[in-house]
């Protein structure tokens, strides 16, 4: 079952600030425990800055997810931007085209229980994840 | 917009601007939405006769309906005045609105007395209806812009608000980072890091991380930046306040902080100091 929750725009970096907060109230509103919470709000921070930076802004889409007595948070980073040219070096530890550690997309990858990327040159990219308590 | 539009709307108003002002007056008075408490009656009066007279100036010379052309820019002017200055007072952007939006009924009322034939007439409620909307519309994003002013003047005192560096001891400096670490606030933070280190010629920092929520790639680089800086100028750091749940995030992110001495407590972080200063902190014997 899935309940679309809301969409926040992640247009300039006071936006990601506020998605983290978002996301923090509903991990508590979900019941994950504190280092759930913090890993996903991790996580979710990595790939606000990532739709920014590198997408040129967009879209996060929240959904909150119950699956028989778990309870879970979707998110979805889409953007319009340029897309990923090679995924593969893209999810290699250190790699970047910006000017960061290189650790953002797998480290979120290694934050979080499901982990979904979809991308196309020159269309866009959209990246979600999945947390369960 | 077409011809019958703007011409001959301008000189009805023109001609019965006694009826609309009256009409315009009694109607921003009776709205829900008028703050006496706020504003007093001579002052709705003296802007609406201001406004009408300018908007009809610019109805006359109008060129296109995106009200883009310099012959509006009297209109934005009185405009943004006052919703600046009602938004100083305390008004709500739709109070605020409420100035040009309840100017509507009054012009359709002239309008139907003055263009019997229905299809002009259709033509010239929808041309004065494009044309408030948009007015009004530019009154809240004058608001708006007035409050993001205001932010953003906040955010300002509090980058100076929140970067302390205190002298813990000789030689030991502790600088308690507290919320979102982002680019131009650890910037700030570094600049009063490395200064402080120059003036008081100390050895070893500490960065607290205590009060950050969130420790992910772009404050850890951020931290080890600053780190590297420091030591460049003789100074070690040491980061302390690292939570279990922040630890575990770090090691998940791939980041690697072994180069830095790194420690759960500030109190901890401060025994390390003292040690490496050959300092000495003993209870005085009873």
């Amino acid at each position: 079952m899935t309940n679309v929750a809301l969409v926040l725009p992640i247009q300039s970096s006071e936006d990601i600030v506020i998605a983290r907060q978002k996301v923090r109230e509903l991990a508590i509103k979900a019941g994950f425990n504190v280092v759930n919470q913090t890993k996903f709000i991790t996580a979710a921070s990595e790939l606000a800055r990532n739709t920014l930076d590198y997408g040129g802004g967009g879209y996060l889409t929240f959904e909150e997810l119950i699956n028989g007595n778990k309870k879970g948070l979707k998110l979805v980073f889409e953007d319009q931007g340029p897309g990923i040219d090679n995924i593969q070096l893209a999810m290699t530890d250190g790699y970047t085209t910006g000017k960061g550690l290189g650790l953002g997309l797998t480290g979120a990858k290694r934050l979080v229980n499901e982990f979904d990327l979809w991308t196309e040159v020159g269309k866009g990219t959209r990246i979600s994840i999945i947390q369960w308590t | 917009m077409t011809n019958v539009g703007c011409d001959q709307i301008a000189q009805v108003i023109q001609k019965d601007e006694k009826i609309i002002l009256e009409q315009w007056g009694s109607y921003q008075l009776s709205s829900f939405t008028m703050r006496r408490d706020l504003i007093s009656e001579n002052e709705v009066k003296q802007e609406s006769r201001k406004f009408l007279q300018l908007f009809s100036g610019a109805l006359q010379n109008n060129k296109n309906d995106k009200l883009t052309g310099n012959e509006w820019d009297d209109v934005r002017v009185l405009l943004a005045d006052v919703s600046l200055s009602r938004a100083k007072k305390g008004f709500s952007p739709s109070d605020t609105a409420t100035f040009i939006f309840s100017l509507k009924q009054p012009l359709f009322n002239i309008a139907r007395e003055n263009f019997k034939d229905i299809a002009i007439l259709a033509e010239v409620l929808w041309n004065i209806t494009v044309i408030l909307d948009k007015l009004g519309l530019y009154t809240t994003e004058v608001y708006q812009k007035g409050r993001e002013e205001i932010i953003s003047r906040q955010q300002q005192e509090m980058l100076e608000l929140s970067t302390p560096v205190v002298q813990l001891w000789e030689g030991i400096l502790a600088l308690p980072m507290i919320g979102t670490l982002d680019s131009s606030r650890t910037q700030v933070v570094m600049e009063s890091l490395l200064q402080e280190i120059v003036d008081t010629g100390a050895t070893i920092a500490i960065l607290d991380i205590t009060g950050v929520p969130t420790v992910d790639t772009l404050v850890a680089q951020h931290l080890l930046k600053t780190v590297a800086a420091a030591r460049l100028m003789g100074a070690d750091c040491i980061i302390s306040g690292i939570r279990p749940q922040i630890a575990q995030t770090i090691v998940h992110l791939g980041v690697d902080l072994t180069s830095v001495i790194t420690k759960a407590t500030l109190a901890d972080a401060f025994l390390v100091a003292l040690e490496r200063t050959k300092q000495k902190i003993v209870k005085v014997a009873v």
